[in-house]
């Protein structure tokens, strides 16, 4: 019962949060310097194409006005038109969004699974041989210039080893009929297991680039939580009813330390869904970080507006949802 | 100790990468023949008969995805590189030049007054829709286009008729009073006003004939994603952001192409990746590489590089009305004292020309008979010296702060250039603020020294010539405010003479004026480059930055 009202109370409490982000968002195009109609339009713009845009873009009514009608806009779900490609932004962010959350659960898979064993095997064997190398490479990782990664993954497994293909989501010469737009799904309904295979030898170099700055920092935190709290009474506890110490680790240190890794999990997420302009573009991935990235290279206002708040939104989602796991991971935690 | 250990992991880092690199000398001569695609065809099949390996593909790389797929909605090169493939127009130009030639117009005729343009029109020709191709689809195109009330003209308008034929019907500007479709395969447009470019705008990409069938069912907005027209490869599938696929047109008028079965465009944003995936075979080809990458391309056996000619000028401009500019021999010292071949090998790293006109050699009526003046301190010393300036003078010099193909970095550009002015006393100041605002304040006239660049829309001389430099356009275009009576009277005479040999001359004059009065320095003309697989053969880039590709094969 508490959870409930604190879910709905923590979800009221939304409102305001979405509706400073669209004020933010809608105040950060309108400070960019020069005419916005003459920046888009370029240098062979007549002075009549110039005044039509202006129209267009609402730009000649006061700004609260054009406030306004952007919100009224949202609230019924019309997220625009592309002043690009003259096509619906609601139609158009779909299929990038899919490519890009297929992208993000591979990275994330690969940096929990591989973060968090790590942290616990360092913890676990502190101060060993193991802990310095994991914690060395975590730190490179949280250090590691997204950039040049990718650059390096490609040259090497894609064009000396010519093991894995460097970019794209499917082999252009085999092209996949996307039915849901998450390829992987896609290839299972269609039942075509070397198309899924393709899929997923194209999710390897990307997903990799992409989870390694979080798998550092989840392996980092995990290492620390760790040590917290199988400093703790209980667990010394356990130890002396002679448990074994695989035991201890997982099963009951683990539950405690995991919530500061669950936070941590919960904002790389919400960081990858909307940041991974970097590894999209290097790797031509169709995803919505170049979505935007694109129309801020075309001046494309409505897209930029509109995709920065659809992620914003899912990040507060995703830090909704870790908030509520909370509940689970421990009870000890009582909503109020 | 924390600085020992970031050490220690740049240390292991550089290891890491050395060991990476040594690896790959290794692997690449190894490796590369094992990328030849296989052929399944058995050895016994004969040499004449077509292998059976499949389906022809080409997937090409490309930096940007297109806009939109209904081509006189556009303005863009990425959209125009799709829809030449899948359209075709009234006229076409040659294939490495912008000298008009037929296309779907067999042949014409022009009338004298220049005010009417009769077309006869291949017969035989069906939309991919299966539709006929005849003169009501031409008129029926013009009045889409030109018809502000027309059911499928886009609110937004349609810039480039706009622009090319002086506005929409019923403006006081408009170019064509009407087309008519004498017979199915006669049509006849009559004129206002002569315009000598209209032939030549007839060929850009953006006047395609669409199917009006298919128009019309689909609506502006679904037809700009779904095409119909004419051209040898037909829309299949657009995934955004991501690839375009056309397939192979078997019923395309000229007979035996295309050559290739199916057509692939496919966006990598990233130029180094884009070369990784050619190179690891993912691609066929690819556009634009970077210029510093041209020698790796050209070292690799399996790669070929293909360059564009060129269809852009960039340059640096004098504001006439400022002093010390409003003097041509301080003007013409200028010139003499920036280093061209320098700062083509600098910053164009070596792709592309020194420009000695204000257009491409590509164009005709380009005025080969120029001979540019040579790099000389000296003369441009004397020069200075000659007009009242022999220690030289202050100046601010514009620097564009966008990248541009045509001026690939206009800051460090101008930095070369400060520095050869500083040897003939000239000291200049550079200036640089944001491009939108650029624009506007040259527009009006506020610069001194400045730099800028045109691409070339329909390949006529008048398109960079009187645009760039005709008095009427000072305001607009004409940023040097160069207000040349003798020019202006040659370029007016040019835009009102209907044969071409007639306006070749008129704009060879023009050239030689310019020239002499030097109200720009025209610095070079860039040209694009593109890298291959080594088994494509018969790719004929087009100045224009787009090409229709079926005469493309697959050796």
């Amino acid at each position: 019962m508490a959870l409930l009202s604190y879910s709905i109370r923590r979800v009221l409490m939304l409102i305001p949060v979405l509706l400073g982000m669209s004020i933010v968002v809608f105040s950060i195009i309108r400070a960019i310097p020069g005419d916005p109609a003459l920046t888009i339009l370029g240098e062979k713009a007549s002075p009549k194409a110039i005044e039509d845009l202006r129209e267009v873009l609402g730009l000649n009514n006061p700004w609260y006005i054009q406030y306004f009608d952007y919100l009224k806009q949202i609230i019924t779900g019309d997220l625009g038109v592309s002043l690009h490609s003259g096509a619906s932004i609601t139609q158009e962010i779909g299929p990038y969004l899919a490519a890009t959350t297929e992208l993000t659960i591979v990275s994330m898979l690969f940096a929990v699974i591989i973060g968090v064993n790590a942290g616990i095997l360092s913890a676990w064997k502190q101060n060993s041989w193991f802990d310095y190398c994991a914690m060395l490479i975590a730190l490179i990782g949280v250090s590691m210039p997204i950039f040049w990664l990718g650059l390096m993954e490609q040259w090497f497994f894609a064009q000396e080893l010519k093991w894995l293909p460097s970019v794209g989501r499917d082999n252009s010469r085999n092209p996949i009929e996307a039915i849901t737009q998450f390829y992987i799904l896609d290839t299972i309904i269609a039942g075509q297991w070397d198309q899924l295979w393709e899929v997923i030898k194209h999710l390897i170099l990307p997903g990799i680039a992409l989870g390694t700055i979080p798998m550092a920092i989840i392996a980092r935190i995990t290492r620390s939580s760790m040590l917290e709290v199988m400093r703790a009474d209980y667990v010394r506890t356990a130890r002396a009813k002679g448990l074994a110490q695989f035991w201890v680790v997982y099963k009951h240190a683990l539950k405690n330390a995991m919530i500061p890794v669950l936070t941590v999990i919960g904002l790389q997420t919400g960081l990858l869904l909307g940041g991974a302009v970097l590894t999209e573009t290097i790797f031509g991935w169709p995803g919505v970080g170049r979505y935007i990235f694109t129309a801020i290279g075309n001046r494309d206002y409505p897209v930029i507006q509109s995709g920065i708040l659809v992620i914003a939104t899912i990040f507060v989602l995703i830090n909704l949802l870790v908030d509520l796991l909370y509940a689970y991971v421990d009870p000890r935690i009582k909503y109020r | 100790m924390k600085k020992r250990v970031l050490s220690g992991a740049m240390t292991s880092l550089l290891a890491l990468s050395m060991l990476l690199a040594g690896c790959g000398g290794a692997q690449t001569t190894t490796q590369a023949p094992a990328e030849q695609p296989k052929t399944e065809a058995p050895a016994t099949t004969p040499a004449a008969e077509p292998a059976k390996a499949g389906p022809k593909q080409l997937i090409i790389g490309r930096g940007g995805d297109t806009v939109g797929l209904d081509p006189i909605a556009q303005t863009d090169g990425e959209s125009f590189k799709v829809t030449e493939n899948v359209f075709d127009t009234l006229v076409g130009y040659a294939e490495e030049t912008t000298e008009v030639v037929p296309s779907l117009a067999e042949k014409w005729e022009i009338a004298p007054d220049g005010l009417t343009y009769t077309f006869h029109l291949r017969s035989g020709v069906k939309f991919h829709d299966g539709t006929d191709f005849n003169a009501e689809a031409v008129k029926w195109n013009f009045e889409r286009w030109s018809d502000k009330s027309h059911p499928q003209h886009n609110k937004e308008g349609f810039e480039y008729y706009n622009d090319m034929f002086g506005g929409y019907k019923g403006d006081e500007t408009h170019v064509i009073k009407s087309v008519e479709a004498v017979d199915a395969q006669t049509v006849k447009f009559t004129l206002n006003r002569p315009l000598a470019p209209f032939i030549q705008n007839l060929g850009m990409s953006c006047f395609a004939i669409a199917s009006p069938k298919a128009v019309q069912e689909a609506g502006p907005e679904k037809f700009n994603e779904k095409p119909v027209g004419t051209g040898p490869f037909k829309f299949v599938e657009w995934k955004r952001n991501d690839t375009i696929t056309l397939e192979k047109n078997p019923d395309y008028w000229n007979a035996g192409f295309p050559k290739l079965d199916k057509l692939v465009f496919k966006v990598i944003p990233e130029n180094t990746a884009r070369l990784t995936a050619l190179t690891s075979g993912e691609i066929d080809m690819m556009d634009g590489l970077n210029p510093d990458d041209a020698q790796t391309v050209k070292d690799n056996g399996d790669l070929q590089l293909i360059l564009r000619p060129s269809m852009n000028l960039g340059f640096v401009g004098f504001n006439i009305e400022k002093k010390p500019l409003d003097n041509p021999k301080v003007r013409e010292a200028l010139a003499y004292a920036i280093n061209k071949p320098a700062i083509i090998e600098a910053f164009f790293a070596g792709l592309g020309q020194p420009a000695v006109n204000p257009m491409p050699p590509s164009i005709w009526g380009h005025n080969n008979e120029i001979k540019d003046r040579e790099f000389s301190i000296d003369k441009a010393k004397q020069l200075l010296s000659d007009a009242g300036f022999p220690n030289g003078f202050k100046i601010k010099f514009w620097a564009m702060p966008v990248a541009r193909p045509y001026m690939p970095d206009g800051v460090k550009i101008a930095e070369a250039i400060q520095q050869d002015l500083k040897k003939i006393g000239v000291e200049a100041e550079i200036v640089t603020m944001e491009w939108a605002t650029y624009l506007e304040k040259t527009k009006k006239g506020e610069q001194e020294m400045f730099m800028l660049g045109w691409t070339g829309d329909n390949g006529d001389p008048d398109n960079f010539l009187a645009t760039l430099l005709d008095k009427n356009n000072i305001g607009g275009n004409n940023r040097t405010r160069w207000a040349n009576e003798d020019a202006h009277k040659l370029l007016m005479s040019a835009q009102s003479a209907t044969t071409k040999e007639e306006r070749e001359k008129l704009y060879y004059q023009v050239q030689e004026i310019i020239f002499k009065d030097v109200p720009m320095v025209p610095l070079a003309h860039s040209t694009p480059a593109l890298a291959a697989r080594a088994n494509i053969i018969d790719y004929k880039p087009h100045p224009k930055g787009s090409e229709s590709l079926e005469k493309v094969d697959l050796k």
